[in-house]
Formats: C-alpha cells, sequence, structure tokens
C-alpha cells in the first residue's frame, strides 16, 4: 500500500514537465501491462483455476468425471494422514528453514564482510554455486552411497573404531532428508541475504562502532535488520522448496517418510487427480497464508 | 507380382474410401488389410513403431532385433507402472504399442485408450500358453486369486470396453511376458532358512527387510505375508473387502512403525541397489533384479516359499489412434514378438514367453532343461547379452515352468475396492 501511495504524488509532480508526452490514451498501461498479463493468466491463474475446478470431480480408479462433489476435501481434510503428513511437512519446514538461515546467513556474511575484494567476492560467490552445475537429483542421489550401511562414512566410523556397527539412522531416515534438503537449499538462502549484506553502507558500521556498539550489538541492531529483506526473500524460496518437495522426501527416507508432496504425487501416479488437486489446493492456501506472513513482517518491496 | 500390383491399387481404393467415409470407416478399413511383409516392405521401413512399458521388457536388444528382423524401427520408453498406467489413458496418441501388465489392463481398457486386436491375425494364437486364454495351466489347474490374465483377454466386439467372460475373437493385450514372482533373499546375510512369506516379519530382520511400493502389487505381497503369519483369512486376496484391507494395513503399519522395514522401492533398480548394497537382505524382487544383483557376483536367491507364488503378466496392446501402415507394422511386431527369437531372449533372462513352443526351437537344449524343465545345468548357463550367471551344475530357483507357474496363488490385481484401498495404502506410507 505504501508503495502504491509513493508512487502516485511522484507520477503527479511529474506531469506538468513532459506534458506533450502525455498524449497515450488512458488504457495504455493496460497495453504495457498486457504481455505479462497474459502469460500470468495462460500459465498461472489458468491452470490454478483448473485445480481448483478439477478438485470439485468425482474419480474412480481409471477416470475422472465431472461433478461437484466435495468428498474430496472431506476426505483430504478428515483423514489423520494428511494432517500428519502435513505437520511432518511443517517439521521438515522448520528444521530446514532453521539451519539454512543459519548457515545461509553466515556464508553470505563471510563473503560480504570479511572477502575484502570485490573480485574475490565474485569468485567465492560463484563457488558457492558451482554444485549447481549438476542436477539437483544427482546431487540428491549422490549422498545414497556415502550415507548407506555399508556406505563410505559408516565404513570410515567403524574401521576407525569410533563407532561399533554401523550407525543406521544416516539413511532412509529423517535425518537424512534433512541433510539433503539444506545441502539442496542453502544457496536459495546464501543469494539474496549475500545481496542484501553487500549493499549495506559500511559508513552505518563505523558509526556504531563510534557510537560505542560492540560487535554483537552492531549484527543485532544494524546488520540483521538491514539483511531483512533479504532473509525474507531466502525464506521464502527454501520454505515454498521443501513444502512442494517429494523427491528427496522420496528417495532420501526410502519411501518412509511422507510430505504433502509426495502425497499428491502418489495420487496423480495412481490416477487420483481430484484427490490430489484437493490436496494441491490444500497445500497452495498454506503456502500463501505462510507468505503473507512473511511479507507482513518484512515489507520487501520498500526495502529493496 | 499380380498379387504386389493388385493390392495397392486395392489400398489406395480403401484409402479413399477411408478419407471419405471419415472416422467411422477407420477401424474397419484397417481391419481389412491383410498386411504382406513383401507389398509392403518399402513404406513399412519408414514406419516407427512407438512403444512404451515397464523396464523389464523394454529391451534394447529387441528393438535392434526387430530393426534386422522386419526394417521398421521400435522406439521404446520405459516407465514404472503407475507412470505406464497414466500414460496409456491420459496421452493415448503418443504411443503406438503400450506395454502393459494384465492387472493395469483391467483398469485402462475400459477407458476406451486401447483397441482390441483380431486374433485371426495373430500367428501363434493357438499355441499361446492357455494361462492366457482360459486360465488354466493343465486342464486340472485351479484359478489363482487376483486379476488373472484370462479375465481381461478378451472383449466381446472391436468397440467394446467390458470384458468378455469366454476367449472370443477380440483380445485386449497379446501376452509376451510374465513370471511368478516371491521374495529375493541374501542367502549370506539372513542366516537360516527362508521357507515362508512370514520371514519377512521375522525380528530378526528387523530393519533390513522392503517391500515395494506399488499399490496393487505391494498389497498382494502384503496379502501373502499376512495370510502366512496367520494374521489374516482371506475370502479372496486379489478382491479384498474393506475390512479385509484394514486389517492388512494395519500389520503393516504396525510393521512399519516398529522399524521392520528398512525402505521401500518403486523402482526395478531401487531393489537391486537396496539389495546389493546390503541395506536389505530379505525383501519383494522381481526375477530380472536377482539376476542383476547376481550378476554383480552378489549371492541372492529367489526363494521358493510354501504358500507359493504372486504371479504377474504383462502384454502388448495398440493404442486407439493406431491405423493404416502403424497398423500393419503393429501387428507384424507383435506376431514377430511370439515367433520365438524374443521368447528365447525373455526365457533366458528368468522370464516366461507366451508362446513356449517357439522359443523352444531358439534355445539350445541345455538352456531349455535349465530354464524351463529345472534341470541342472549341464554347461554354462548365459544371460541373453552373453554374461555366465549360472555355473554347469546349478539349478534355477524353484524348478521347472510347471512346478513355478502351477504354484501361483494370486495374481496382481485391481480390486473391487481399488479406490480405498490406494487411500489406505497411502496412510501406511504416511504412517
Amino acid at each position: 500500500m505504501s508503495v502504491a501511495a509513493e508512487a502516485a504524488p511522484a507520477a503527479v509532480s511529474d506531469a506538468p514537465a513532459p506534458k506533450r508526452r502525455r498524449r497515450a490514451p488512458p488504457f495504455a498501461p493496460y497495453l504495457q501491462a498486457m504481455p505479462l498479463g497474459l502469460i500470468l493468466g495462460a500459465f498461472l491463474l489458468l491452470p490454478i483455476a483448473a485445480i481448483v475446478i478439477v478438485s470439485f470431480w468425482d474419480y474412480d480408479s481409471v477416470q475422472i468425471y465431472p461433478a461437484f462433489v466435495t468428498l474430496n476435501y472431506a476426505e483430504t481434510l478428515g483423514s489423520w494422514v494428511t494432517w500428519s503428513t502435513l505437520l511432518n511437512t511443517l517439521k521438515f519446514v522448520a528444521i530446514v528453514w532453521a539451519i539454512t538461515l543459519f548457515v545461509g546467513f553466515w556464508v553470505a556474511y563471510f563473503l560480504a564482510f570479511h572477502v575484502r575484494t570485490s573480485k574475490m567476492q565474485t569468485l567465492l560467490f560463484l563457488v558457492c554455486t558451482v554444485p549447481f552445475l549438476t542436477s539437483n537429483i544427482i546431487r540428491m542421489i549422490s549422498w545414497v552411497p556415502f550415507l548407506g550401511r555399508n556406505g563410505l562414512l559408516n565404513s570410515a566410523l567403524v574401521e576407525a573404531g569410533i563407532v561399533p556397527a554401523p550407525l543406521e539412522f544416516l539413511l532412509f531416515s529423517e535425518f537424512a532428508v534433512v541433510l539433503a534438503m539444506v545441502h539442496l537449499y542453502s544457496l536459495f538462502m546464501v543469494t539474496p541475504i549475500f545481496n542484501t549484506l553487500v549493499r549495506i553502507d559500511r559508513s552505518l558500521i563505523e558509526a556504531a562502532r563510534d557510537a560505542g556498539a560492540n560487535g554483537f550489538q552492531i549484527l543485532w541492531n544494524v546488520i540483521i535488520p538491514l539483511a531483512k529483506p533479504g532473509i525474507a526473500i531466502g525464506s521464502i524460496f527454501v520454505i515454498t522448496l521443501v513444502l512442494g518437495d517429494f523427491i528427496t522426501v522420496r528417495f532420501m527416507s526410502g519411501g518412509q517418510s511422507a510430505s504433502m508432496g509426495l502425497m499428491i504425487a502418489n495420487q496423480i501416479s495412481l490416477l487420483q487427480y481430484p484427490a490430489a488437486a484437493a490436496n494441491a489446493v490444500a497445500l497452495l492456501v498454506l503456502v500463501l497464508i505462510m507468505m503473507a506472513a512473511i511479507l507482513r513482517i518484512v515489507d520487501i518491496r520498500k526495502e529493496l | 507380382m499380380t498379387d504386389t500390383t493388385e493390392t495397392p491399387l486395392g489400398l489406395d481404393r480403401r484409402n479413399l474410401l477411408k478419407t471419405g467415409a471419415a472416422a467411422a470407416g477407420v477401424a474397419a478399413g484397417s481391419g481389412a488389410i491383410t498386411g504382406f511383409p513383401t507389398i509392403w516392405a518399402q513404406n513399412i521401413k519408414d514406419v516407427t513403431l512407438r512403444q512404451f512399458g515397464t523396464g523389464v521388457s523394454n529391451l534394447n536388444a529387441i528393438a535392434e532385433k526387430v530393426k534386422e528382423d522386419l526394417g521398421f524401427t521400435l522406439q521404446m520408453t520405459a516407465l514404472d507402472s503407475d507412470s505406464v498406467t497414466q500414460r496409456t489413458v491420459t496421452q493415448p496418441n503418443s504411443y503406438d504399442i503400450a506395454d502393459i501388465e494384465y492387472w493395469i489392463c483391467k483398469k485402462v481398457f475400459p477407458t476406451g485408450a486401447l483397441q482390441p486386436m483380431d486374433v485371426k491375425k495373430i500367428k501363434y494364437y493357438d499355441q499361446i500358453v492357455p494361462i492366457f486364454t482360459t486360465g488354466k495351466l493343465t486342464p486340472e489347474s485351479t484359478i489363482a486369486q487376483g486379476t488373472a490374465p484370462h479375465t481381461v483377454t478378451f472383449v466381446e466386439g472391436p468397440g467394446a470396453k467390458t470384458f468378455a467372460k469366454e476367449p472370443t475373437q477380440w483380445m485386449t493385450l497379446i501376452p509376451t511376458i510374465y513370471n511368478a514372482d516371491t521374495l529375493g533373499i541374501r542367502p549370506d546375510l539372513v542366516g537360516r532358512p527362508i521357507g515362508n512369506w512370514k520371514d519377512i516379519l521375522d525380528p530378526k530382520f528387523k530393519g533390513k527387510t522392503s517391500i515395494l511400493n506399488i499399490p496393487s502389487i505391494g498389497i498382494m505381497d502384503a496379502a501373502m505375508i499376512c495370510e502366512s503369519a496367520g494374521l489374516i483369512k482371506y475370502g479372496d486376496k486379489g478382491n479384498m473387502t474393506e475390512e479385509e484391507i484394514d486389517k492388512t494395513i494395519a500389520v503393516l503399519i504396525e510393521a512399519k512403525k516398529g522399524g521392520q522395514f528398512r525402505a521401500f522401492w518403486k523402482t526395478f533398480d531401487e531393489s537391486v541397489n537396496l539389495m546389493s548394497s546390503g541395506e536389505v537382505i530379505i525383501q519383494s524382487m522381481w526375477s530380472p533384479a536377482v539376476t542383476a544383483v547376481k550378476s554383480k557376483g552378489i549371492p541372492c536367491v529367489y526363494q521358493p516359499l510354501a504358500e507359493g507364488y504372486r504371479a504377474w503378466g504383462g502384454g502388448l496392446g495398440i493404442g486407439k489412434n493406431v491405423k493404416g501402415i502403424v497398423l500393419d507394422a503393429a501387428y507384424e511386431y507383435i506376431n514377430w514378438y511370439l515367433s520365438g527369437w524374443c521368447g528365447a531372449y525373455l526365457n533366458r533372462q528368468g522370464y516366461y514367453s507366451a508362446c513356449l513352443s517357439t522359443a523352444k526351437q531358439h534355445m539350445s537344449p541345455e538352456e531349455w532343461a535349465f530354464w524351463m524343465e529345472g534341470k541342472p545345468a549341464a554347461a554354462e548357463i548365459k544371460s541373453p547379452d552373453g554374461k555366465p550367471i549360472e555355473k554347469a551344475g546349478a539349478v534355477r530357483d524353484g524348478g521347472s515352468f510347471e512346478e513355478r507357474m502351477g504354484k501361483v496363488a494370486c495374481w496382481n490385481a485391481v480390486m473391487d475396492k481399488d479406490r480405498y484401498m490406494v487411500r489406505k495404502w497411502n496412510e501406511f506410507i504416511a504412517a
């Protein structure tokens, strides 16, 4: 709201000078916004509308039938499976978010404040992105031989006499899921935070120090508040990615753990589209609520 | 020569008619062409048949041999069972040949995604193993529970979507490949003889077992386990009541919460990896997966169990929109599939082929005795690509064809309560 309020007077004050150019017809802005509008309409709103519609349809094991039944929602929301899966998903979200935030912030902090030259910063940042040269799935799967019962880590631990028997919890467990997700998604936290940190005016930090603030006070009262937009954007990335994830959960838990995304994927593969659509709508609502909460705390547009 | 000049003319006329009569005439028109390879030799070379199916039978060797023997190109896509089901129904234009299992057929054929085939054009129809036509391996056999292939093999006519009870002229799938499944074990790690399905619930194997996460197949394995353990008595495992499903899933959930399972697998490769890495020592498995583990030099046995086998079968179906020369190529491909080379190739992998008589001609007597008669190998047994897999003197797990296929307790199934079962299965996976 504040953005719109600021923009309007600006347009008015600009108005007198380029009066000649204001010949554009009143619908010009709509024309300008049309390409994006069309793209979003065709590839975002239309599919979502289709999902919402299908979520009310009826189905059997092979076909779906146009209808208006609320059975899919009743089954989805009335089943303890959905709620326990949801809880499980939120647990993953909370853990992965906390760890990626911690790791991501300090990596970004190091890059922004400890690396002096901007050339070196760029170089080190590129190093962070190197793992992204391979596919998401490859990076995840490569943990499997490493963490397995007879994997590299367990063999090393057993041979070194640190543990008497291979650690079972390393693979096909929630630990493995969280580990892989942190590995996959940390960079999504590093990038936006790094972006906000490098743009912090150094004189603010000097001023704080001159005013007698210690290191922690500078971090808490100057850097973190200024890094809030980056943290918010990184959080949006990580939270939506974890909420929608199904492949990491399936592979790293060996099918033992479930997430909302995995449940939807299961239903789709069993041709239960309406049930999957109902779940997807529920998940979408959840994501929107979380995004609204984040945006309420941090006004990204104002701070960018 | 006269034949060759006459027939194309007839076809041209037919094509004209076809165009005129629009879609309605298509099925009839293509049905009337009794494609002779010689006539079509030139055109048919340009045909590309698009086949998709599960990994088990989408073998490159088959595509290469098709090119060599028939001249046209066979393009193969391998997917997991669920994706296969989905694609058959939702993208009927993306394939010509669907290589699906019989339980999938029960799901997809009623949607009209496939067209029935005229058995008059199937050269070896009479030699197809009777499991697929009458349901009985020998006249005395009893029919196993579940979706037995013969119950979904025939329909009344070209446009029919419901299955016929008796053999008719119209087949939904031409059987290609089938087998009797059981548990795979690592004999070096289990440390005791395994003789029953219930052994997978043995606390001794806690955290070292796996079952497959494909509901229609997994529920059958689960039923075999529960029945073997004496926990549940089923009326018909292949068509459970809601109460039976509830009880079965409850047993699974309890075992899962107790940490009995290490993982659940969905694709063939996952099962191979679980077994060969030693993560799992007893699990549901498919026979080529056992062969794959063995070929890595790791001991693995496809253990015959007292309660019998869970069987499955697959076949080739033709997409509803396939017509004209592509349809002819499809029939030719299917006839070729049954003509022996392919059957021998599959038999050598430990599967069974639909026309045993033709396959026998392409196998050496030693191979036939080992794979089909359950006799000790007279010479070293090689896999189809020439890798040695069994030494002389070895005997096939489970014995002869009759011993294995004769001891089928149930077929992979789609139940009347399918939707309910799938929901409960999801609860098990989420639990």
